[in-house]
């Protein structure tokens, strides 16, 4: 007899845990209609800019319609000028709303997540990052940049997205995903 | 009180001598299906306990009747023993018809060479087997029978894959439900709980027909129990453990069937796994968490019924974290490091980037014999799927999904199956179905596919013919219609230069152009004829022979018409093409078996000739503000695929069984004469089984596997230039794995608990020699290892 009960209650016990577990799983479900969505993280356009008081240089790269489309244009408005020290600033834009969404705002608010990174093949540039995130480490927003000797060669500016930090300031020792890479082809005179 | 009971059967016994008793019953008894009489069937007359018989043309006499009931009980050999009342004020005659299809009442004997049609060529998977993967995924299930493989996204997304093919060329048919979850999707597992099933069937040949056109890989049906018409009550509760993922799974089912004929079960199960391992790191981010429940409820008489059935499955998935990448130079860097680029501590966590699929699917199904016609079913199902993807995304888009999908699907179908004649048994049927997709916004992304609404109508018949009594001949044909409108956004430049679409799809423009973006409403229409032809004919010595011919068309999906944008876990753009055609596939499959427990085979060859196969390629490179990009691009081609699948057991001592498969196959892109990308590689599975019966039934196995390494795949390897080291880099996209061989232990024990209940024990290792390997048709191959080694404990529970 008392085997009987034990038994039924085992069964009573398993239908109510069924039955709990079904009540959890259910959840509501939201829903819309027409409503079409468009690239909102796009970023449109990279700028860096160069100055050294009278002296600006900006490097810009723009591809307004997103990844696919139309390609994007580069445009470097001139040369730098040989053993000079620039004050960098590098912008990223989302010039598809208007007023254009400044994303650079969104990485210095994640700078611990976040880091750019300057190659050159110019031997005589040193760039140097003048910025810091909550944790003490380079963030790359705000830079200097001095020159050498006259030549030419190129440019590349990375965003890495959760890049190892520390790291010995190459992007290949930081990982992380690319949200950013691109080459600008420079001059020194 | 006594006296008055006294009265009241003295009072009706002398009603009843008052009656008059010369009337006659004429009987006749015949076959339900075919209205044949039925001869030396036994009644027996409950009112005066006696035994009859009826005579050669199944008709019998009852002389001398009075006037009230009459029970009579009809039985006969390999016939539903069946009883009728009758009240009697009259000569009366009356047909009494029989049931001999015994099997279709009761519950389904397990057997794996029972077919689910007679000319099909097919394996299966029965509850036991099943139940040993109880925290897995049909996929694993699926694995280790020949011919089939897997599709792979890390541990947990495992796809199926029937010689070769996989998502939208497979059909999935869960509780006669075709599943629609996003299928088309190489990252999109099937939303199925391996523990609400009982018994899986893979069609390997072209007897697919009754649930779809285009199941040119083949068709997996995941079938529920038959229910035995008798009271009683049955619950199990399986508990399973595991060492690597530090996570497992419970199940819990309730089953409580009646005499007659109702039935009902619940089921729920919840499996949680975190961080797996390989052999020589935690794979960060890589655990599940999922949710099962079902529920059914239905009625099963021999002429009336209905089921219905309902289940959820809610899976949440971890993707690797090292698996997110942003350009092409990341993917070189992952292709190139010996280890995944991020690696943590374990941690039950699931992380961006992740999945979290919610599956609803509901059915209701009734069906009615009609003498000397058939069976008619009408059934009603609907499913939702709402997909989510979240990646590692910035500022306010962190917790928002990049892909939201609701899918809705809906269908009304209907089967005649005619079985009143003797030797020919028909199927017709219609089906009506309607599909809705919603790209939920708000993701702040670009939808990975579009809203549309899909509309299919679709008509079948099927015939089987006995030809003698060894042999049967199938045929039949299936037309399918079917209609898709959508609504897309595509970038202006790429509709009107790059794709050419303003020239050759002018009619699908709208005049919205919004930030360089034209608002379109691609419409498509389509008319899809298939067929199958079937033979088996049975030989002496348990040998039989299947050959199977199968005409399979499908419609391009989704993601091949409409993709257009990067894949961030590939790292490459993806573009879809409005123009491709259907595909049409031409499948030979033979099947030559020896069903015995001593010694028994099957060898399977197959041959696919597909016209206008569409497959993903990379085509070039484009460069976009994240950098490089491989593009890849849909395209059709003509393929063939052909192999054979080889499955031998053999009892080598009494309690010694041995058992294996071998899987053969080659994949050929005819147009460009190079082979097709993502083929499986030769593989073979060995497995030695010791089991005593006595000794509580205790089982102790030990399986090989190996799999080669594909030498014949098309070298899609590019080279890109790099700006940071400025030159080119070789990106090895294309070559493979070397080859990997990997054991596992299983053993399990029975015991008696409680009174009627039993306890099942078991403890299995798999990857034994915790090896380090590398699977080819696993998408995330570049940036880790497979598992290492794992242990498993299961408790189930029967009472």
């Amino acid at each position: 007899m008392k085997n009987i009960k034990s038994k039924h209650s085992i069964k009573l016990l398993a239908l109510l845990f069924v039955s709990s577990l079904a009540f959890v799983g259910c959840s509501s479900d939201d829903d819309d209609h027409d409503d079409h969505d468009h690239e909102e993280e796009l970023i449109t356009t990279v700028r860096y800019t160069l100055t050294n008081g009278t002296d600006v240089v900006t490097l810009e790269f723009q591809d307004l319609d997103g990844e696919g489309g139309a390609d994007g244009t580069y445009d470097v408005s001139g040369p730098l000028t040989a053993n000079t020290t620039y004050v960098g600033e590098i912008q990223l834009l989302n010039e598809t709303e208007n007023p254009a969404d400044n994303i650079t705002l969104e990485v210095e608010d994640e700078g611990d997540e976040h880091e750019f990174f300057y190659t050159t093949s110019i031997s005589d540039i040193t760039i140097s990052k003048d910025d810091l995130d909550v944790d003490g480490n380079p963030v790359g927003i705000e830079t200097t940049l001095v020159t050498g000797d006259a030549g030419t060669g190129s440019l590349t500016v990375e965003l890495i997205h959760e890049p190892t930090k520390p790291n010995d300031g190459t992007s290949a020792s930081a990982g992380g995903s690319t949200d950013v890479e691109v080459t600008f082809s420079i001059e020194v005179q | 009180m006594k006296p008055i009971i006294i009265g009241l059967v003295l009072a009706i016994s002398s009603f009843s001598f008052s009656q008059n008793c010369n009337y006659t019953f004429l009987g006749e008894v015949k076959d339900f299906h075919d209205g044949t009489s039925i001869a030396s069937a036994t009644i027996y007359i409950k009112e005066n306990d006696k035994y009859l018989m009826s005579d050669l043309d199944g008709k019998f006499k009852i002389e001398n009747l009075c006037t009230g009931p009459l029970t009579l009980t009809i039985s006969h050999v390999g016939c539903e023993t069946k009883t009728v009342s009758y009240t009697i004020n009259n000569d009366v005659f009356k047909v009494i018809s029989l049931e001999h299809h015994l099997e279709e009442l009761n519950e389904v004997v397990v057997n794996s060479h029972l077919k689910t049609e007679g000319t099909s060529i097919e394996q299966s998977i029965n509850k036991a087997a099943l139940e040993k993967y109880t925290d897995k995924s049909l996929g694993d299930a699926l694995n280790s029978m020949s011919g089939i493989s897997s599709l792979n996204t890390g541990s947990t997304i495992v796809k199926p894959m029937i010689h070769g093919l996989h998502s939208s060329r497979l059909l999935i048919v869960n509780n006669n439900v075709r599943m629609f979850d996003q299928e088309w999707g190489d990252e999109h597992a099937p939303n199925i709980d391996i523990n609400s099933s009982h018994k899986v069937e893979v069609i390997k040949g072209a007897n697919t027909l009754k649930y779809g056109s285009d199941a040119i890989g083949g068709l997996i049906l995941v079938q529920p129990k038959r229910y035995v018409a008798q009271d009683s009550l049955f619950s199990s509760t399986t508990l399973s453990l595991n060492s690597n993922g530090r996570g497992g799974n419970i199940n819990t089912e309730l089953i409580k069937t009646y005499k007659s004929g109702f039935y009902g079960r619940l089921q729920s199960s919840y499996k949680q796994f975190g961080d797996f391992e390989s052999p020589d790191y935690i794979l960060t981010n890589s655990g599940i968490r999922n949710f099962n429940a079902s529920a059914r409820i239905g009625y099963r008489t021999f002429e009336k019924g209905f089921d219905a059935y309902y289940s959820v499955v809610h899976n949440e998935l971890a993707i690797l974290k090292a698996s997110h990448i942003g350009n092409v130079g990341d993917l070189v860097a992952a292709i190139n490091s010996r280890e995944p680029r991020v690696i943590e501590d374990f941690s039950y966590s699931i992380d961006d980037p992740r999945q979290d699929i919610l599956h609803h699917l509901a059915k209701i199904e009734a069906y009615k014999r009609f003498q000397n016609l058939g069976k008619l079913t009408v059934q009603y199902d609907m499913q939702i799927n709402r997909r989510k993807e979240f990646d590692v995304r910035r500022g306010r888009f962190a917790d928002t999904p990049v892909v939201d999908l609701r899918l809705f699907t809906n269908s009304l179908q209907s089967n005649l199956h005619m079985d009143f004649l003797e030797n020919l048994k028909l199927d017709a049927g219609v089906l009506f179905r309607y599909q809705q997709n919603d790209a939920v916004s708000g993701t702040g992304a670009n939808p990975l596919i579009p809203d549309f609404d899909k509309y299919d109508a679709s008509m079948y018949l099927i015939g089987n013919y006995n030809l003698n009594a060894t042999s049967e001949f199938s045929a039949g044909t299936r037309y399918d219609f079917t209609r898709i409108e959508a609504e897309k956004n595509y970038n202006l430049t790429d509709w009107n230069d790059t794709y050419n679409y303003d020239e050759l799809f002018p009619q699908f423009e709208t005049n919205e152009i919004d930030n360089s973006e034209i608002l379109t409403r691609p419409e498509f229409t389509f008319h899809n004829l298939s067929a199958n032809l079937g033979y088996a004919k049975q030989f002496k010595n348990n040998t039989s022979l299947f050959v199977n011919y199968g005409l399979a068309t499908r419609v391009p999906n989704p993601s091949e018409l409409f993709s257009d944008g990067l894949h961030h876990s590939a790292a490459r753009v993806e573009i879809g093409l409005l123009t491709l055609n259907k595909e049409v596939a031409h499948k030979v499959a033979a099947s030559f078996e020896k069903n015995n427990h001593n010694f028994g085979f099957s060898i399977s060859p197959y041959y696919k000739y597909i016209n206008d196969y569409i497959q993903l390629i990379p085509t070039g490179i484009t460069t976009t503000i994240r950098g490089a990009f491989p593009v890849w691009k849909y395209n059709q081609v003509n393929a063939q695929i052909f192999g054979v699948d080889i499955d031998v057991n053999k009892k080598i001592t009494e309690k010694f069984n041995y058992k294996g498969n071998l899987s053969l196959l080659q994949g050929d892109n005819l147009s460009e004469d190079i082979p097709l990308t993502h083929m499986p590689s030769t593989n073979f599975i060995n497995c030695i089984t010791y089991y005593n019966e006595t000794l509580n039934q205790l089982s102790i196995g030990l399986t090989h596997k190996t799999v080669l390494q594909q030498n014949n795949y098309p070298d899609y390897n590019f080279y890109t230039f790099d700006p940071v080291l400025q030159e080119d880099v070789f990106v090895d996209i294309s070559s493979t794995p070397p080859a990997y061989s990997l054991f596992s232990f299983n053993s399990s024990v029975n015991f008696k608990a409680f009174k009627t209940g039993t306890l099942l024990l078991e403890l299995n290792i798999e990857n034994l020699l915790n090896t380090s390997y590398n699977e080819y048709l696993n998408r995330q191959r570049y940036f880790a290892n497979e598992l290492g080694r794992n242990i498993n404990l299961k408790i189930k529970i029967n009472y």
